[in-house]
């Protein structure tokens, strides 16, 4: 099997420490990682703005890095659902892209996770991973309940997963929308804070980095204790910064 | 706010913060009511699987199922008028009203009598309308457009409420009991109804099969009107069908679920002929349909039914009002459909989204708004000469992602710059992200530096 791992643009730059736990992970799973170094963006944040035409050669690049590989892993379901909706042809071919938990969850079926983490986490149920990915059922659909992200968490030694009054909305940043929006971004962002604040969350974690980065931002300015962890390095078994 | 950005109009809006929480939790209240009603019903996504596909037909059979339509009805005894756009709808209705001298009109909730300006025509011409739907009616009385197509009046707290019917309809100064508000509503209306020659209703669902339609109302306001007037004028989108009797199960149990949460509106009224010695009158209005239809990614925004979930359901919406689309159906079903009537004039509506997707999930036909909402944007961007900044920054970041070296050199350039430079530079006011964000800590190297130095060596 070979994998390579896709490592979004802004979470290389500003978040290594999340992109080492994302390899270390999978390194534990034994999975042989190849992380091609000529990559850059998916093309997201082009495309999403209303210029998927400039994202051509970013769309290009990425299949002549990734092109070649059985599965491509990467630890944000915004990227993931990009690539899969907009980059990768849509023949057989082409390998398989899977946002790094439902990869442990669906192909890995990974039994155990080698982690202790004893403090009160919120889960943030982003979006596009949520939607577009269908990682877990999501609020406003009648199926039988799954949650692939959370079933993960689960797993992790003295956890304690503590449940949200709105489980599944969205936090406002939404790309170019976080600047564009500014008014409407902060003020999703802060509901959303407010309530894993009234549910006693200790740690805020999640599967993209992106809407972690906005909700981080309010929650450091306003002196908040909470903190905020992507998912990977608590499955990594990372102790909290 | 007229000209205003989307951006404009919801920071507008945001400023008044414990208003905006009030507006948001009021429909997410609606929303979870919508949840446990859909909840109830085992079968909830094989109604919305059925239901999409009969609007699917219709949109690809609309014109035999118009004709099919159009010829029950006459041969029930309807007649029936089309109008290719607002202004030949407008007209319709008045020549109705001059023919058979009407003087009092009574009309329940319509969105696309709205859309068509109907009711400002017809003041022009000297007839006063009066909407019975109450939250039409308080609105009507404080001069506004519904905010919401299905809550028109949501926007308003019932110390508003009480406020507007003192000033209009003599309640006690203060009053903002509800109870006695309606009751002073309903006596009002009463007196509205009983005067009334005409009554103009919306449709809801026009039956091919039969030459029938159904209307929907919760006051039993469109049958008040139609029982008691000689002449029924019923307005209808030619995207309205649906092919058979047998669908109606189907569309009656998703509405008023998907709306409010209710299993079932309390008046759901099927009017097939007109009364003995009475007359009933069908317009078909296209005013734009015909036009959507053609646009092969934006043509399924016609299965809407007009249940206003989507809006109940958008974290932008519940925190901007509806008057922040400036467009007669606001939230993400307004977003997709208003472009196509006039795209430079509501180029920003598609960018009010994070893209979130909880619109499609929770659209009872399964329009998948939010695709629609990104397609839209791709024509936009385009189409009009909107932010040519912008333009030039998606340009440039897309040759940068395209060129390893120059992706690489930019971010180790982005992150020495963000290290050094003193905070009151980096918040300053042209930093959007600083004003109520802190930017994340800069870290010395970037992932793919340190992959080279710990593994490929």
């Amino acid at each position: 099997m070979r994998v390579g791992l896709f490592i979004p643009c802004y979470v290389d730059q500003f978040y290594p420490d999340v992109a080492k736990a994302s390899l270390e992970l999978l390194e534990k799973y034994n999975v042989e990682v190849d992380y091609p170094l000529s990559q850059t963006c998916c093309g997201q944040p082009m495309a999403n703005s209303g210029y998927e035409r400039y994202g051509k050669e970013s769309a290009d690049l990425f299949m002549k890095n990734f092109g070649h590989f059985d599965y491509i892993v990467a630890p944000s379901g915004s990227c993931t659902l990009h690539v899969k909706d907009h980059v990768l042809p849509k023949d057989d071919k082409t390998p398989q892209i899977y946002e790094l938990c439902e990869f442990l969850t669906d192909v890995l079926k990974v039994k155990d996770i080698v982690s202790s983490f004893p403090h009160k986490v919120g889960f943030h149920s982003s979006c596009h991973g949520l939607r577009g990915l269908r990682l877990a059922k999501c609020s406003e659909r009648m199926d039988p309940e799954f949650n692939k992200p959370l079933s993960l968490l689960n797993k992790v030694k003295g956890i304690e997963m503590v449940e949200l009054d709105r489980k599944d909305e969205c936090c406002g940043f939404g790309g170019t929308f976080a600047v564009a929006e500014e008014a409407v971004s902060i003020t999703m962002g802060n509901d959303r804070i407010a309530d894993h604040q009234k549910n006693g969350v200790e740690v805020l974690t999640g599967a993209d980095m992106s809407c972690l980065m906005h909700l981080q931002g309010l929650l450091t300015r306003q002196k908040s204790p909470i903190k905020v962890m992507h998912i990977a390095e608590i499955l990594n078994g990372n102790p909290v910064k | 706010m007229k000209g205003h950005t989307h951006a404009q109009a919801a920071e507008e809006f945001i400023k008044d913060d414990a208003r905006t929480h009030w507006h948001d939790e009021t429909l997410w209240h609606v929303r979870q009511k919508r949840d446990l009603s859909a909840q109830g019903i085992p079968e909830w996504e094989t109604l919305r699987d059925t239901a999409s596909a009969a609007k699917n037909y219709v949109l690809s059979h609309l014109g035999e199922l118009l004709e099919q339509f159009e010829s029950n009805a006459l041969a029930n005894g309807v007649e029936v008028l089309w109008a290719k756009d607002a202004k030949e709808h407008n007209d319709h209705v008045y020549r109705i009203l001059q023919e058979n001298k009407v003087a009092n009109i009574v009309k329940s909730k319509s969105i696309l009598t709205e859309e068509c300006g109907l009711n400002h025509y017809l003041e022009d011409k000297g007839y006063e309308v009066v909407d019975t739907d109450l939250g039409e009616r308080i609105i009507q009385f404080a001069k506004q457009a519904p905010s919401h197509i299905v809550l028109p009046a949501i926007h308003l707290k019932k110390q508003d409420i009480g406020e507007i019917f003192h000033k209009h309809i003599g309640t006690q100064e203060g009053a903002s009991d509800p109870k006695y508000l309606t009751e002073a509503a309903r006596q009002h209306l009463r007196k509205k109804f009983i005067e009334a020659n005409a009554a103009i209703t919306g449709v809801n669902f026009g039956i091919a099969e039969t030459g029938g339609f159904v209307v929907c109302t919760n006051e039993g306001n469109a049958d008040m009107g139609t029982h008691l007037a000689d002449i029924h004028i019923a307005c209808m989108g030619i995207e309205k069908l649906i092919p058979r009797a047998a669908d109606l199960g189907v569309f009656l149990r998703l509405l008023a679920r998907s709306a409010t949460g209710q299993s079932i509106t309390n008046y759901s009224s099927h009017f097939h002929r007109p009364a003995q010695g009475k007359k009933m009158y069908i317009i078909l209005v296209d005013n734009g349909r015909t036009e959507q239809l053609g646009r092969e990614d934006f043509k399924n925004s016609l299965k809407c039914i007009r249940c206003g979930a989507c809006m109940n359901t958008c974290p932008i919406y519940r925190r901007s009002g509806g008057y922040s689309y400036n467009s007669t159906v606001p939230g993400p079903i307004g977003s997709i459909l208003s472009p196509g009537k006039d795209l430079k004039k509501y180029s920003t509506l598609p960018f009010a989204s994070t893209l979130c997707g909880s619109c499609s999930d929770v659209c009872p036909v399964k329009i998948n708004i939010h695709e629609q909402l990104y397609k839209w944007r791709q024509v936009i961007t385009e189409n009009t000469d909107v932010d040519a900044s912008k333009k030039l920054a998606m340009k440039v970041a897309g040759v940068t992602f395209g060129k390893p070296v120059l992706y690489d050199l930019a971010g180790k350039m982005a992150r020495t710059a963000l290290r050094i430079t003193p905070d009151s530079l980096v918040y300053s006011s042209i930093n959007v992200w600083g004003k109520h964000r802190d930017l994340p800590q800069v870290p010395k190297e970037s992932f793919k530096e340190w992959y080279k130095k710990n593994r490929k060596s």
